[in-house]
């Protein structure tokens, strides 16, 4: 039995729901930026997994999404991380439940 | 019969898998895979620990002194000497550190080290692992490296130990964005990431005397130095070795490390040296190519292995000669000179090629590189002057 | 494409991710993380695209994970665990994961086994990256400049603040 595609689908939305559980119930800033890293590295995959299994897979569109998707991620963990240590050297603290200042 | 020669290793592994001829597919692929291995480590094993002992030897030489001389002719059993030292050390781990990640930490860079070895051509149809993007994966594993630095550091619950990797993954990563950056005119003229097209691209001689190695181009010989320059703070070799000098931070990132698992680091430096050296001769010295036409009966794996022998001879010869330097002239270095002159090899590379590659291209890609030098030089220069010398002696 | 080779990839992949999701120690869980997405850059290699996962390599695990463990280092005043853990995002996931198993296990057109394509080399992607995809590639390396400018002046220090 080879993998098929609904397989590799199933996999991707584990690791989805796995970055969704990091992302929520996480109170350090850091590891919800993780969990949002593995939220994007599950889209991805979804993207080459039916890139590959598509009748013409001549056209690289979803590597093509998946190249800038990445780079995209790098950039965004780069200034979310930027954030926390700003954030962490004005408050003195990464859990996010503490940042309520705005809260009316 | 020197085509023979030259194909002596891929009969001789032909020959050894023919048993297993009419096996399915993937038995063979990883029966070859694993033939490949083995012959890659067994190459690699000898060449660190003949290394070892011969930089002790040649620094002691340097130094108007014997090296080790004691252990078998001419000192050459000294790495079994040290092999067994090492082996019987106990293995002391500090009370307080992560017992895991101290220990998979050398474990890590040795891996990474071995893995980087594996896409390079080390002579005709010897290129152990074949895969499409090989330079990529050459850097990706390499930039693996620092993530295992850090790791060392901070498994040992050391305060000079998490300096040490710091300042490690600091140096190692300024000098990755130069070589990769230097690699990238090679790739261009050459147009493909594979390392066997990249040493094919260099074959053929100039009026039948100079070959075509891109070290012999303008733009190839500062791609060279500059290559040449990163190998050695990536290998965190004298005069970068601020992760590891013993005067400033003990050992680094490697302090809380004893018997084998320091033999391991010490391993995975020596065998990070000779992955870069042999990338740096697949791009630019032309790989397992012959210099002359003459010579062309010596077979290909001589060839590298010389090429690599020489290479690894300057890198000693360096560390003999030059003292270290700080760490904060090496991040001026890199992001201040050797960034601007990486990104004018790529220009200089696109003139040579696209003015016809012959001695006017040459020349015009010469001129370019050398504008932007002097341009540099002028720029960089700290006017600073030295007060005068004086001497003060006992009265 | 083999499943033995799918199986344990997948069971790799999952097991870190679990792992960097749950972990206590925040250093373990950075570099199950990493772990994770040597995972994910296997299943990219089994599904042809070789390119994308030593890019996935290289800007992940050689960047994104040493980013994440300095940030860990430069932001900590205990000893580096966190304790608290919300149980109604674990609701919330479960939820969503059912959701998505089911709209994949009913559409019909993705039973597919895969077809047989020539292998994507690294010539081709770099042609259409510099023809069909060179709007796109200009913006992102726009994007990552402002980025980088970005994340440089949130971490810059002022010069008359006190600390």
């Amino acid at each position: 039995m080879t993998p098929t595609l609904q397989i590799f689908l199933v996999v991707s939305a584990t690791l989805f729901c796995i970055g969704l559980l990091a992302a929520l119930s996480r109170r350090h800033a850091i590891f919800i930026l993780i969990g949002i890293e593995m939220m994007l590295a599950a889209a991805n995959l979804n993207f080459i997994a039916f890139w590959r299994f598509s009748p013409q897979s001549q056209q690289p569109i979803g590597v093509m999404i998946a190249i800038f998707s990445i780079a995209i991620a790098a950039a965004e963990a780069a200034v979310g991380l930027a954030m926390v240590i700003a954030v962490y050297r004005h408050f003195r603290t990464t859990n996010v439940d503490q940042l309520d200042q705005l809260k009316g | 019969m020197s085509d023979f020669v030259d194909q002596i290793f891929v009969e001789a592994k032909q020959r050894l898998l023919s048993p297993l001829a009419h096996s399915p597919n993937w038995v063979v692929q990883i029966a070859s895979s694993l033939v490949n291995i083995l012959a890659l480590l067994a190459a690699f094993l000898t060449l660190f620990a003949l290394i070892s002992v011969l930089e002790r030897k040649i620094l002691g030489r340097m130094q108007n002194r014997y090296g080790p001389n004691r252990v078998g002719p001419f000192g050459l059993f000294q790495p079994v000497a040290d092999g067994i030292k090492m082996l019987i050390k106990e293995d002391v781990v500090p009370a307080r550190a992560d017992k895991i990640v101290h220990f998979l930490a050398p474990i890590l860079i040795a891996a990474t080290a071995i893995l980087a070895l594996g896409v390079i051509p080390y002579g005709r149809n010897m290129t152990p692992f074949t895969i499409d993007g090989g330079i990529l994966f050459f850097f990706a594993v390499g930039s693996t490296t620092e993530l295992a630095v850090f790791m060392a550091g901070w498994g040992s619950n050391n305060k000079f130990s998490m300096l040490g990797a710091m300042r490690a993954i600091a140096q190692m990563f300024s000098y990755e964005i130069p070589l990769i950056i230097t690699v990238l005119p090679v790739v261009m003229i050459v147009g493909s990431l594979t390392p066997d097209a990249i040493v094919a691209a260099q074959s053929g001689y100039w009026l039948g005397m100079m070959p075509h190695w891109f070290v012999t181009t303008p733009w190839g010989a500062v791609g060279f130095i500059l290559f040449f320059i990163s190998g050695l703070v990536e290998s965190n070799r004298t005069p970068f070795d601020v992760p590891e000098g013993e005067s400033e931070i003990v050992a680094g990132h490697m302090t809380e490390y004893s018997g084998f698992k320091y033999a391991t680091f010490f391993m995975a430096e020596y065998i990070g040296m000779f992955a870069i050296s042999g990338l740096g001769i697949t791009l630019f010295l032309g790989g397992w190519q012959t210099p002359l036409r003459a010579l062309e009966f010596i077979p290909s794996y001589v060839w590298f292995f010389t090429k690599l022998s020489i290479l690894l001879f300057v890198y000693i010869w360096i560390r003999g000669t030059l003292p270290r330097t700080r760490i904060d002239q090496i991040m001026n270095f890199a992001w201040k000179f050797m960034l601007p002159m990486a990104f004018t090899c790529i220009l200089a590379a696109a003139v040579w090629q696209y003015a016809g590659r012959g001695l006017a291209a040459w020349l015009w890609s010469l001129g370019v590189i050398a504008a932007v030098y002097i341009g540099l030089s002028i720029l960089l220069d700290t006017r600073r002057k030295f007060a005068p010398r004086t001497y003060r002696f006992a009265e | 494409m083999s499943t033995a080779a799918f199986v344990v990839i997948a069971i790799l992949t999952l097991a870190a991710a679990v792992a960097a999701a749950t972990l206590q120690k925040l250093m373990h869980a950075a570099l199950s993380f990493a772990v994770a997405f040597v995972g994910v850059a296997a299943f990219f290699f089994l599904l042809g695209a070789e390119f994308v996962g030593l890019v996935l390599v290289f800007v992940y695990i050689g960047a994104v994970a040493v980013l994440i463990v300095f940030t860990i280092l430069l932001t900590r005043r205990d000893l580096g665990k966190d304790r608290s853990f919300n149980w109604s995002g674990v609701v919330v996931a479960i939820a969503v994961f059912g959701g998505l198993v089911w709209a994949i296990f009913k559409t019909q057109m993705l039973s597919v086994a895969a077809p047989q394509i020539q292998p994507l080399t690294v010539k081709r992607i770099g042609a259409v990256l510099m023809t069909d995809y060179v709007w796109p590639l200009q913006c992102v390396g726009l994007l990552l400049t402002a980025a980088l400018i970005g994340a440089l002046i949130l971490v810059m220090e002022e010069k008359n603040s006190k600390s």
